[in-house]
């Protein structure tokens, strides 16, 4: 070992010091490498090392109640607690699942599958294992803290809704905001998995509803297991929201459609509330509330009578012979119609052609009709001889003053339009030229002629003021935070408040001719409330041409015509006014009695809270020398009234809602007096009774199950 | 041969600088380790720093020139532990590295080895001092140092085996290889690189050396350790943000951060002054070895100091170079920083050498 040669020999200091640079070299880019790091990347390395350990948990603000004009609760929320477990805390997940499953009431093997499922995820992530568990699987949870380390629970608010379905249509559900609405500037704000309105009164007013979500900064290690709190944002709650409904009247409403296809709306004509909004079929909102099974929507979206269709605002279909009472309007303001008289043999020839009237269907015919008898027989050749005397132009320029054919801009999302058909119309749509004989079809409301149940309603209510058009709406304006008031107005567009100047005269005539519609006289005497000046007009819309329907034979005879009735009360300057829609329904005057339960309904609710039942009696007059004196009010429903009849003056009157007759209609303090010479052209014939008030609802052969083959056409 | 050592010729200097070092490590464990389950791996690595003291004070006295004899043998038995590693080693975060000995003591055979190559190869070039290097030296040196690395990879440990090449290179280069014969087997080993990449290396040691070019291309996978590595020093700024305070190590967010990333950690709780005031250590370090391996008394002690130099500046670069994200992700740890015992105890061993050959200067 010593006797190495080379021991002694020295390696080149050269070389040395190139090592001593190289070090230095090395240590000059490490150095520059943190200089880049941590002079010129600090702010940005801050950021997201606070992004990585900051965690925002949101604090969900309570929705805001709902309630109807009285104040009553129609939505809720209630605290409802999720079940969760987090398999990171499991000391033996494997011999707690049998504990665990009895306790939580689910099946093993069903919670073994949960796990399985998100097995893959990391261990500290929690699993959802029951939503909205009951108060005694709580105490089970609370109770086994100690042995099932595991299992944890986070509450929240979620939405009640009226049962059975219960006005669902105008309330809404809420839902998950979808990847559609994150792309419409209305819902700029939103985050993926927000709860937002989906429909209905939540869909338009969520921003009044919503609230502001709060949230809770926690610092978060890379588990995401917290370690401490740096602050609170507290959320804001939702204001509560008054609606205009009437929770009787929209209760009448509900039982009075009852499982039938179609719709009800009650309106206030004074002012544009919804005092009822009704469409069927229904669905249940509390199953959107919590996530709704898969197969549960599937059934609710392909099912031909369109369950989550608000037809209310949304069904388009040809409005019948309801449309008689706006071209009787047209014609009498442009002087055509008072001394029109048309000779009805059940039917006439019109452009060539013969047309039927639906009384031909009974091998009878009304004879010399004039306007009054025109509507309240709702004769068709009289209609067929006014339209074609008034024009196709006429008669949808009056149509469009009385917003035929306009949405209505009521506060509900996605309202139909409707379509008034005209020359124009057609030129621009389909690029053709209008037929003179067109104008008879469309005469008795239908053609291309479509209206929602909304649209035709304010319509018949502001005929029934004298001309006075109101938006309907949902909500009371004044609920409307201020700086929201614009963005409602742009929300919403549509014919809104107008007045069309009506001859008083005029008015008269149409809204006596209408009172006379539920009389025995008209085509809705079976509808006749006793004691309740109650006028109408029914409306029976073929769906299909009677020629298809005879090809179609017996399955053609299925095919009914879908039966409107739009009623007020009283007559003018109407409290309510009520259209109802029954796809199906086949005669107008099923309609009629459907809605004469909705006007009783509030006319009994009005007498009642303002003490005042008794006052009818001694208002209604006889109606004719050998009618019993003084009908009494339908005992079942007004014990108190007959109690009382005979001692109560007639005046003061406080309620305008009364049965009247024709002749005598000046106690009704918001209707002008009624000139003789009008009330004494349709004397009633003698003889006759009127019914009480009181009548069988259903008719064996319309029964809820009929299959609607309406062309419904659903608005987009 | 007579020899006066005396601790008066101690590099005291030298132990200062690693003593500070030492200090540093043991603060940073500490901060480091605060909130997890590792609370008490700041003791464990104080009890590790002793012992290293206690083996380098040994070391010191033992003249390094027996090493240098038994250099053959030992270098064999080395060969003969690493096959050993391999057939009944224990395996741990799934390598093969480790070996359990009586009395629950794990040794780690490749960290002794890097030790044992660095006397192997400084007896080896000593001996062919005087001559120019042929092809055949230079072979002999390569096969020697790649024939373990070659085991050691196979563990599979890549970290640790890339850190013998720089034993050999810095052998090669004081051994006097020629500037035409380095270029050439540059050329050959740039030329070897291709087909080792597709045949030698796993696909998860590739992901490892490619993905600090892009860490946010994979922020959940391999991304990850960089990413979070760089916030962590990024986020430290200027004057840090505190001990036992730094979001990224307290957070769990930054990686084994008492091992291989605890520079990272100490970046961020002290800065860009408390890193520079490291890496002037690690300099102020290599300096004074450098000048030892300049006044060493013999050639081999030249070598050998030198290997230590070249093994920890290798360690240093290829360490912060991965959490600063300019290296890949290799798993070498920190030369004094990192815990761990076989790291420690290679560092003070190579020490103890080094202080047994300035102690030795004045000697013959």
């Amino acid at each position: 070992m010593a006797g190495a040669p080379n021991r002694d020999e020295k390696i080149p200091t050269l070389k040395l010091t190139v090592m001593q640079y190289v070090i230095a070299l090395v240590l000059v880019v490490l150095v520059s490498g943190l200089w880049r790091l941590q002079v010129l990347g600090a702010q940005n390395y801050r950021a997201l090392a606070e992004a990585n350990r900051i965690r925002k948990v949101p604090i969900l603000a309570p929705r805001g109640k709902i309630f109807d004009r009285d104040g009553r609760l129609l939505v809720d929320n209630y605290p409802s607690v999720t079940c969760f477990l987090v398999p990171e805390q499991a000391r033996d997940l494997d011999t707690d699942i049998p504990l665990i499953a009895q306790g939580l009431h689910m099946d093993e093997t069903q919670l073994r599958a949960v796990l399985r499922r998100f097995q893959h995820q990391p261990k500290y992530q929690p699993i959802p294992l029951q939503q909205d568990i009951t108060p005694d699987e709580q105490a089970f949870i609370a109770a086994h803290r100690n042995e099932l380390p595991e299992l944890e629970t986070i509450e929240e608010q979620r939405r009640l809704y009226p049962s059975n379905g219960f006005a669902a249509h105008l309330i809404g559900y809420v839902g998950e905001v979808s990847e559609e609405m994150l792309d419409d500037p209305r819902y700029a704000f939103y985050q993926p998995g927000d709860v937002v309105g989906r429909s209905g009164v939540e869909e338009s007013y969520d921003p009044v509803l919503r609230g502001q979500d709060g949230s809770r900064d926690v610092i978060v290690d890379s588990h995401g297991r917290e370690l401490g709190a740096l602050g609170i944002e507290p959320s804001v709650p939702g204001k509560s929201l008054k609606l205009t409904i009437d929770l009787d009247v929209q209760e009448a409403a509900e039982k009075a459609l009852g499982p039938r296809n179609g719709a009800i709306v009650a309106i206030d004509p004074h002012t544009g509330d919804v005092l009822a909004m009704v469409s069927r079929p229904t669905f249940d909102p509390n199953e959107f509330a919590i996530r709704i099974h898969r197969n549960d929507w599937n059934k609710l979206i392909t099912d031909p009578e369109h369950p989550l269709l608000n037809k209310a605002i949304q069904a388009q279909l040809a409005p019948g012979s309801t449309f008689k009472i706006i071209e009787a309007i047209a014609g009498l303001q442009e002087g055509i119609a008072e001394n029109l008289k048309a000779d009805c043999h059940g039917g006439g020839v019109f452009y060539g052609h013969y047309y039927k009237c639906w009384i031909s269907a009974r091998h009878q015919s009304h004879g010399i009709t004039d306007i009054s008898k025109g509507i309240f027989q709702s004769c068709d050749v009289f209609f067929y001889t006014l339209g074609e005397k008034l024009g196709i132009d006429k008669i949808a320029e009056w149509a469009h003053k009385f917003g035929i054919g306009q949405k209505t801009g009521i506060d509900l999302p996605n309202e139909a339009a409707g379509t008034m058909p005209s020359p124009e119309w057609k030129m621009r749509n389909y690029h053709q030229k209008w037929y003179a004989g067109e104008v008879i079809s469309v005469a008795i409301g239908q053609g291309a002629v479509t209206v929602t149940p909304i649209q035709l309603i304010r319509a018949i209510a502001g005929i029934a003021s004298g001309g006075v058009l109101k938006r309907p709406h949902v909500v009371f304006p004044n609920e409307i935070p201020p700086d929201l008031q614009q963005y409602y107005k742009d929300q919403f567009p549509g014919s809104g408040d107008q007045t069309v100047p009506i001859d008083p005269a005029n008015w008269q005539i149409v809204t006596d001719a209408m009172a006379q519609v539920t009389t025995f006289a008209g085509t809705a005497g079976m509808a006749h409330l006793d004691g309740i000046d109650f006028a109408g007009k029914t409306g029976s819309a073929q769906t299909v041409s009677n020629e298809y329907k005879k090809n179609l034979g017996a399955a053609g005879s299925k095919l009914l015509d879908t039966a409107w009735f739009v009623g007020v009360s009283p007559r003018r300057n109407p409290d309510i006014a009520v259209v109802v829609l029954w796809q199906n329904g086949g005669e107008g005057y099923f309609s009629a009695r459907l809605a004469a339960q909705v006007i009783e309904a509030y006319v009994n609710k009005q007498r009642r809270t303002a003490n005042n039942l008794h006052i009818v009696v001694n208002a209604v007059p006889p109606l004719t020398g050998t009618s019993p004196a003084a009908p009494a009010p339908a005992p079942k429903s007004k014990p108190t009234a007959a109690l009382h009849s005979p001692k109560i003056p007639a005046q003061p009157m406080e309620m305008a809602a009364l049965w009247t007759a024709p002749a005598n209609a000046t106690h009704n303090l918001r209707a002008r007096k009624i000139p003789a010479s009008i009330a004494a052209k349709f004397p009633l014939p003698p003889g006759t009774t009127l019914q009480a008030g009181s009548f069988p609802l259903t008719s064996p052969a319309h029964t809820a199950s009929d299959e609607s083959h309406s062309e419904l056409r659903v608005a987009k | 041969m007579r020899r006066f050592l005396s601790f008066r010729d101690f590099d005291w200097t030298l132990l200062a600088f690693v003593l500070a070092l030492s200090v540093i490590s043991v603060l940073e464990i500490y901060s480091a380790t605060l909130h997890t389950k590792f609370v008490h791996f700041d003791e464990k690595q104080v009890l590790w720093l002793v012992g290293g003291f206690a083996s380098m004070f040994v070391l010191s006295l033992i003249d390094y020139h027996i090493l240098l004899d038994i250099a053959v043998w030992a270098y064999g038995i080395c060969l003969v532990s690493l096959v050993a590693v391999l057939a009944v080693g224990t395996k741990v975060m799934g390598g093969r590295r480790w070996i359990r000995l009586p009395g629950g003591i794990h040794f780690q055979p490749s960290e002794w080895v890097k030790l044992v190559l660095i006397i192997v190869l400084a007896r080896f070039f000593t001996n062919l001092s005087g001559r120019d290097l042929t092809w055949k030296d230079i072979f002999k040196a390569i096969f020697m140092v790649v024939v373990p690395m070659l085991l050691v990879m196979k563990q599979p440990d890549l970290g640790t085996a890339l850190t013998y090449a720089p034993v050999l290179l810095c052998g090669l280069f004081l051994g006097g290889i020629s500037f035409r014969q380095a270029s050439i087997l540059f050329l050959a080993a740039a030329l070897a690189i291709v087909p080792a990449w597709y045949k030698v290396l796993k696909p998860y040691q590739k992901q490892r050396l490619t993905s600090f070019m892009q860490p946010d291309a994979d922020p959940r996978g391999n991304g990850y350790q960089i990413r979070q590595s760089l916030i962590a020093v990024g986020s430290g700024g200027i004057w840090g943000q505190g001990a036992t305070h730094g979001t990224q190590t307290q957070g769990d967010f930054l990686p084994i951060p008492y091992t291989d990333f605890i520079f990272a950690a100490f970046c961020e709780e002290h800065g860009l002054v408390g890193a520079i005031f490291v890496l002037l250590l690690y300099f102020l370090l290599l300096m004074r070895l450098v000048q030892n391996a300049q006044t060493a008394a013999d050639l081999p002690g030249t070598f050998i100091i030198m290997g230590v130099v070249a093994v920890l500046i290798f360690q240093i670069a290829v360490n912060v170079g991965m959490v600063i994200g300019i290296m890949p992700v290799t798993g070498i740890p920190l030369p004094l920083m990192s815990y761990g015992g076989s790291s420690v105890l290679f560092t003070f061993l190579a020490l103890g050498i080094v202080m047994n050959i300035r102690m030795s200067r004045f000697v013959n």
